[in-house]
């Protein structure tokens, strides 16, 4: 795996609320085409890393670059645009839109007819929608929802939901991949499914990504590279093995099954 | 897509237009008829504008009546004072209406929720304040004796417009960020929706289209004045949307047309009247917060924080 | 100058306190239960007709007040039990829809049992002006409507911290869930905070309509929405806030009408709404809240 770009540049990156250092100094590396997992305690910053991340939060101090452009500070559209997408561990559907029109949405970023030419149903109007529209329905078809194109998001089991989650991240053409407790509510099988289809999704699509997990089966079996958060900074980092065995990490989670 | 749906509803309503249009002339409808009609064409510019803002984007918007004025001073401005034609008036005071939207819309569109309805119902009393304090418009008696200019043709075609660019709008993607917007604000912002930009298009959009229903309205009751347009006429019109079902188009049409026909009917009784509008208001709320005719559920509207799944979640701001 | 500056505080502060009756129960409404309560406005019209008639009765001032504040306590517990307990968990959205129709409905019951003119209120407070150094004066009135607010704000301060129900208020607008499972009867406490707040607006409509000796179904409107810009600008849900917005809003808008706008009062309120809403949503005495993503 040699010769590989950095995508990710994470440097010393901190988040303040009211005094308290929610995330200090984080520094993290992401090359082209890796598979990375964040974990750590309850409470760690895991999340709040990843609202940095992705703008929704500002950083307090430090730069985030996503190849090679600085992101830190950008609106969380504008970091979409530049190719870091996201789900969210609570999930975040737009539940009275259809599943087609969920995956629909982050197609719009890259339509190229504006307000002016829909209004006015101008040509490039047909021609777009047509196309995304088209595009969608081949997504969903990789994602085997596609039989459920017309159905209300609000109205998938659960399971369906988190996977159209991940779809409609997908759609958006991302470089970077960013999953929030993806396998959060799953049971055992569902979870083992989600395993196989992130690492589909990994070297189908040639992206980057980067998971929150708590569950570390998942994450030491489909994970390349791991880093630890603990209270706000990185306690270590390297292969599933390495964490296994880190002494530290050992510590944070002391009593709990590593 | 134009489909042949589309091409029905075309022909079913030129038909209605010529049959109404017809009828005027040859003396059969008597003015009560017309100014019912007319009035339901406004209402439903209104509404249909409101709805865009408030159903679609699901940014709640009380100030609607302020955009209005601003379309009815400035057209009148125009034709009364400066003689311009009916369009041209028309036109000028949906644009100052629009530009009031942006100026209005880019500050308060961060707020949320009951917040941003309490800053637009600000903002809408401070236009009608100004209207009050400006001598050149006649100040709390207003402007009177402008021209009627306004009439049956007028207010279909642009009725027609205002619903057909209204449903393009809706029915494209950039209608789909709108609705991702009420959606789920965060997710929309997440799948790259610049969320400003479409708040602000709908609000400007929506105030457009308010400020030609203020325009149609100055020419055809020659007479206008502030407290025609207070935060009372802006939750008449809200209740148009509400009741004929937020985020629905047809169900906010056929809602407005049948509040405005009740609304007519019940003039005799100006009294039992806001008492009749009041209670279906809240009885509605109560059973049937989804509107009387579909659309959306109201309920998703506040529920911006929370997850999809169980609905139980706080926002607050 | 001074005089004048003083002589205008005085005013202010009388209709400002007035202001902040009024935007007590508004700001006690919305920490319970997130309700922007539109009807809070027509429930003080009520209390001002109550007065009336009280007085037109004979009563006193005294029982004036106590009756407007019983009547308005009943009637705010009635709103809240058929009006918004139906839609308890429902949007917030939803439910302020229906405070506007609970406002319509008493404003046009107002005008249907009592017909739209304005009427005079009888004169149960001799007016006295009473010299207080070189050109101030105070008069009575204005007296009796600081001294009403005071007393009500002690008692409603007693309440809120000394009491087992001030306690229960307290935590159900803290967490309405964690409330209920320590035992808490939320729906008591909710009743109970429509009661005193509305009790609150009584008695400011009574005050109100001694000072401007009229009532009117419609009087409540503006008074009301300006209550509400002064809860605002307090910070809503923020007692001691509600107080101190009520008065500052009297006085800037005292300031405003006597340097010769008194046509833009109204609008001051306003801009003072939109420029806290924009630069300080929560209020001169509120802490920032975000979403938690």
């Amino acid at each position: 795996m040699a010769a590989q770009q950095l995508l990710l540049n994470v440097d010393n990156v901190s988040r303040v609320f009211g005094g308290l250092k929610a995330v200090s100094d984080v520094n993290m590396q992401i090359q082209d085409g890796e598979l990375v997992g964040l974990i750590g305690p309850n409470g760690a910053g895991k999340t709040t890393l990843f609202n940095l991340l992705t703008g929704v939060y500002e950083p307090s101090g430090g730069k985030i670059h996503l190849s090679g452009e600085s992101v830190g500070g950008l609106r969380p559209y504008q970091i979409t645009k530049r190719g870091a997408a996201r789900t969210f561990q609570n999930i975040r559907l737009f539940g009275d839109m259809t599943v087609l029109e969920n995956v629909m949405v982050a197609y719009h970023m890259h339509a190229r007819h504006s307000l002016f030419t829909s209004i006015f149903r101008l040509p490039g109007h047909f021609k777009g929608e047509a196309e995304m529209r088209e595009k969608a329905v081949e997504f969903l078809k990789i994602f085997n929802l596609d039989g459920k194109k017309d159905e209300i998001a609000k109205n998938l089991p659960y399971g369906e939901q988190r996977r159209l989650e991940i779809a409609r991240a997908l759609a958006a053409r991302p470089k970077l991949l960013l999953l929030d407790e993806p396998a959060a509510g799953m049971n055992p099988q569902e979870t083992v499914d989600l395993m196989n289809l992130i690492r589909w999704i990994r070297d189908e699509f040639k992206i980057t990504i980067l998971l929150i997990e708590h569950d570390m089966g998942l994450v030491m079996g489909v994970c390349e590279r791991i880093y630890v958060l603990d209270h706000g900074q990185i306690i270590a980092s390297g292969t599933p093995e390495e964490i296994r065995t880190n002494p530290h990490v050992i510590e944070a989670y002391l009593g709990q099954e590593v | 897509m134009f489909n042949k749906k589309f091409f029905l509803y075309l022909v079913l309503s030129l038909v209605f237009y010529g049959v109404v249009q017809f009828l005027i002339t040859g003396m059969w409808l008597n003015d009560f008829y017309v100014d019912t009609l007319v009035l339901i064409g406004i209402n439903i510019i209104l509404a249909v504008s409101l709805n865009l803002i408030n159903g679609f984007t699901g940014q709640f918007s009380i100030g609607h009546a302020g955009f209005m004025s601003i379309g009815a001073y400035v057209s009148a401005i125009m034709t009364y004072n400066f003689q311009m034609s009916f369009p041209v008036a028309l036109l000028a005071g949906c644009v100052a209406a629009a530009l009031a939207g942006l100026v209005i819309g880019l500050p308060t569109l961060r707020l949320k929720g009951d917040y941003l309805a309490i800053a637009t119902l600000g903002f809408g009393e401070i236009i009608r304040i100004v209207w009050l304090n400006t001598e050149y418009v006649g100040g709390a008696s207003g402007m009177n004796g402008i021209d009627k200019l306004t009439n049956w043709t007028w207010t279909f075609f642009l009725v027609l417009i205002t619903i057909l660019v209204i449903q393009n709008i809706v029915k494209s993607t950039h209608g789909r960020a709108m609705i991702s917007v009420r959606e789920n604000e965060i997710a929309a912002e997440a799948m790259g929706v610049n969320v400003t930009k479409y708040k602000v298009y709908a609000f400007v959009v929506g105030a457009f289209f308010a400020g030609l229903a203020g325009g149609l309205t100055a020419h055809y009751f020659y007479i206008i004045q502030p407290t025609s347009f207070n935060f009372m006429k802006s939750f008449e019109i809200l209740v148009f949307v509400v009741l004929g079902g937020l985020g629905s188009t047809g169900g906010v049409v056929l809602g407005t047309i049948l509040l405005t026909l009740l609304f007519t009917y019940l003039q005799e009784y100006p009294e039992l009247r806001m008492i009749i509008y009041s209670l279906i208001l809240i009885f509605t709320m109560i059973f049937r917060p989804q509107g009387l005719l579909g659309g959306f559920s109201a309920k998703k509207m506040v529920k911006k924080g929370g997850s999809s799944q169980d609905g139980s979640s706080t926002t607050s701001a | 100058m001074f005089e004048y500056i003083v002589q205008q505080l005085i005013n202010g502060i009388s209709i400002g306190s007035i202001y902040a009756l009024i935007a007590l129960g508004y700001t006690m409404v919305y920490g319970i239960i997130k309700l922007i309560n539109f009807a809070h406005g027509d429930v003080f019209m009520v209390g001002a007709f109550v007065g009336y008639f009280a007085a037109k009765a004979g009563l006193g001032l005294f029982w004036s007040l106590i009756l407007a504040m019983a009547v308005c306590a009943i009637l705010g517990v009635l709103i809240e039990r058929l009006a918004y307990r139906p839609l308890r968990g429902a949007a917030r959205i939803v439910i302020l829809i229906t405070a506007i129709g609970v406002s319509f409905l008493l404003e046009n019951l107002g005008i249907y049992a009592l017909g739209p003119q304005a009427k005079g209120f009888p004169e149960i407070v001799t007016k006295t002006q009473y010299t207080l150094f070189g050109d101030v004066t105070i008069n009575s009135v204005q007296i009796i409507v600081l001294a009403v607010t005071v007393i009500l704000m002690v008692l409603l301060q007693y309440v809120v911290h000394k009491t087992k129900m001030g306690k229960a208020m307290r935590a159900v607008s803290y967490d309405m869930e964690a409330a209920r499972l320590m035992g808490i009867n939320v729906d008591t406490t909710i009743s109970f905070t429509f009661a005193i707040g509305s009790a609150l607006a009584g008695a400011a409509g009574v005050v109100f309509a001694v000072m401007y000796p009229s009532v009117d179904p419609l009087m409540g409107i503006i008074p009301g929405l300006k209550a509400f810009v002064a809860a605002v600008l307090g910070g809503i849900g923020i007692i001691p806030g509600a107080l101190v917005g009520g008065l500052v809003l009297g006085i800037v808008e005292t300031g405003v009408s006597s340097a010769g706008f008194s046509l833009w009062r109204d609008g001051a309120a306003f801009a003072i709404l939109i420029l806290i809403l924009i630069f300080k949503p929560s209020g001169l005495f509120g802490k920032n809240v975000r979403e938690k993503v």
